[in-house]
């Protein structure tokens, strides 16, 4: 039992990670219909669409699988597995409160970080192997958003390491008698620009981009195939956004209602600013994605760490003044980008 | 079993799991889709057209300086995590020490933008 134990745990969570994900779904669609003054779907299931999801899956289901004559066929069919697996694993390391969680890994947050930019070796995996111009573009492209994405997403979580001195995830948010987001804005910020970047979403799905590289590293793959890199996306929200919530939004701290309800409202919080910001904020080029990452979130995020050591070593209280100089230097900054923006 | 231990046993079981799933929908795809194969529907997708001169076309990447740039600060980032862990112990030492490290990249990061590799050429 205690072999087997592990497998259970790791079977009921993705079956219950999948429930939400038909969930996310659906709310996209609706969020994203209303956005662009659509009803969005409303006829599958009767009540609002609701079926909308699972006739897709069963779609993906009976779609026809076709591997093109000249692609790389096994690497073509093990890419989406690169893509699923890895974030997967990453659900092993994840709590909810401080009783409910799978282990308490003392590496936690290395763990997340390395494990769920595996999506983008499988992308170019995939797009290399497709052996297709447009699917070799997108996974070019998606090469070049990990190089520009990678540094600022590890440097704003660096900030939070050093106030809590610790990688455990439990550790990081029992540390968090204030709110992260207060001490370390311009940390949140970061992380929040370099986190739809890593999850491919709208403002930087330039590897997929349908509109000029139709469905960029993708093309080629139908049916169940493309459904797994549609699924390891998903789960990769759900890393990220709990990854959010646990090392900004103070995790499963707040009060009256229990620590798990706290948790799911962030996280939904999260979830609703990622499917607002994804309708409302046209795509960037890849060289204004470049520079935005190399030169904006990269000095930002070393800015905000060489605060935050500062401030820890030399004051003792060094609370409020971090943040007070660190909303300072942001209200400064942005102000400064619009007026040279202007 | 220690604790380190039995993490990575749930690791392995989460990967175990996670790819006997996917395997799973593959096959259960395999069952109900179709499976009506033709030359054409195995061509590469052009947009309608006919593929033309080769499907693995030349790509100048325009990023493999930054490749570099990049490999060098992610480096760093393995270096400030551990540190991070553990400098409030050692006070102003480590501090001074650790900004002379991201001082020297951050000087780098600067000589490679005036240099105009951070460029799209």
């Amino acid at each position: 039992m205690a072999i087997a134990r592990p497998f259970l745990i790791a079977l009921a969570l993705v079956i219950f990670v999948l429930s939400n994900i038909v969930f996310f779904m659906w709310a996209e669609f609706k969020i994203s219909g209303r956005v662009a003054d659509r009803l969005g779907p409303m006829e599958t299931g009767r009540f609002h669409g609701w079926a909308q999801p699972l006739a897709d899956i069963l779609k993906f289901l009976n779609k026809e699988d076709i591997i093109p004559a000249n692609a790389d066929k096994l690497i073509f069919r093990v890419a989406p597995f690169v893509g699923f697996i890895p974030v997967v694993m990453v659900l092993a390391a994840i709590p909810y409160t401080n009783k409910i969680f799978v282990r308490d890994f003392d590496i936690a947050v290395f763990f997340v970080i390395a494990l769920s930019s595996f999506t983008f070796v499988s992308m170019v995996m995939g797009g290399w192997a497709s052996g297709n111009k447009y699917s070799l573009l997108g996974a070019f492209r998606a090469a070049g958003m990990l190089l520009s994405y990678e540094l600022p997403l590890g440097l704003a979580i660096a900030g939070v390491v050093m106030l809590s001195a610790t990688l455990s995830l439990i550790g990081i948010v029992q540390h968090q008698t204030v709110w992260n987001i207060v001490l370390q804005p311009i940390g949140f910020l970061v992380f929040m620009v370099a986190m739809q970047a890593e999850l491919q979403r709208s403002p930087f799905d330039l590897a997929v981009a349908e509109s000029e590289l139709v469905a960029g590293y993708s093309v080629e793959y139908s049916g169940m195939r493309y459904a797994m890199f549609q699924l390891g996306e998903f789960f990769g929200l759900w890393a990220l956004a709990s990854m959010a919530v646990l090392l900004f939004l103070g995790g499963w701290h707040g009060p009256y209602l229990p620590g798990i309800v706290w948790f799911f409202i962030k996280f939904y919080g999260i979830f609703l600013f990622l499917a607002f910001s994804r309708v409302s904020v046209p795509r960037v080029r890849p060289d204004q994605l470049m520079d935005l990452g190399w030169k904006i979130l990269l000095p930002s995020a070393l800015v905000n760490i060489v605060i935050t050591a500062t401030l820890i070593v030399l004051v003792p209280h060094y609370q409020l003044p971090l943040a007070i100089s660190e909303f300072a230097i942001l209200i400064g900054a942005l102000y400064l980008m619009r007026r040279v923006l202007k | 079993m220690n604790a380190a231990m039995t993490n990575y046993y749930y690791v392995v079981a989460f990967a175990i799991v996670g790819g006997v799933f996917g395997g799973l929908l593959l096959t259960v795809a395999r069952i109900m889709r179709p499976n009506k194969v033709n030359k054409t529907k195995l061509e590469a997708y052009e947009c309608g057209m006919e593929p033309f001169e080769g499907n693995w076309t030349q790509y100048s990447a325009r990023f493999y300086v930054f490749a570099l740039v990049f490999l060098i600060f992610d480096v760093e980032i393995a270096f400030l995590y551990p540190w991070g862990t553990v400098f409030r112990d050692f006070g102003v030492t480590s501090l001074i020490e650790m900004f002379v490290f991201i001082g020297v990249l951050l000087l780098g990061l600067v000589y490679a933008w005036k240099k105009g590799v951070l460029k799209w050429l």
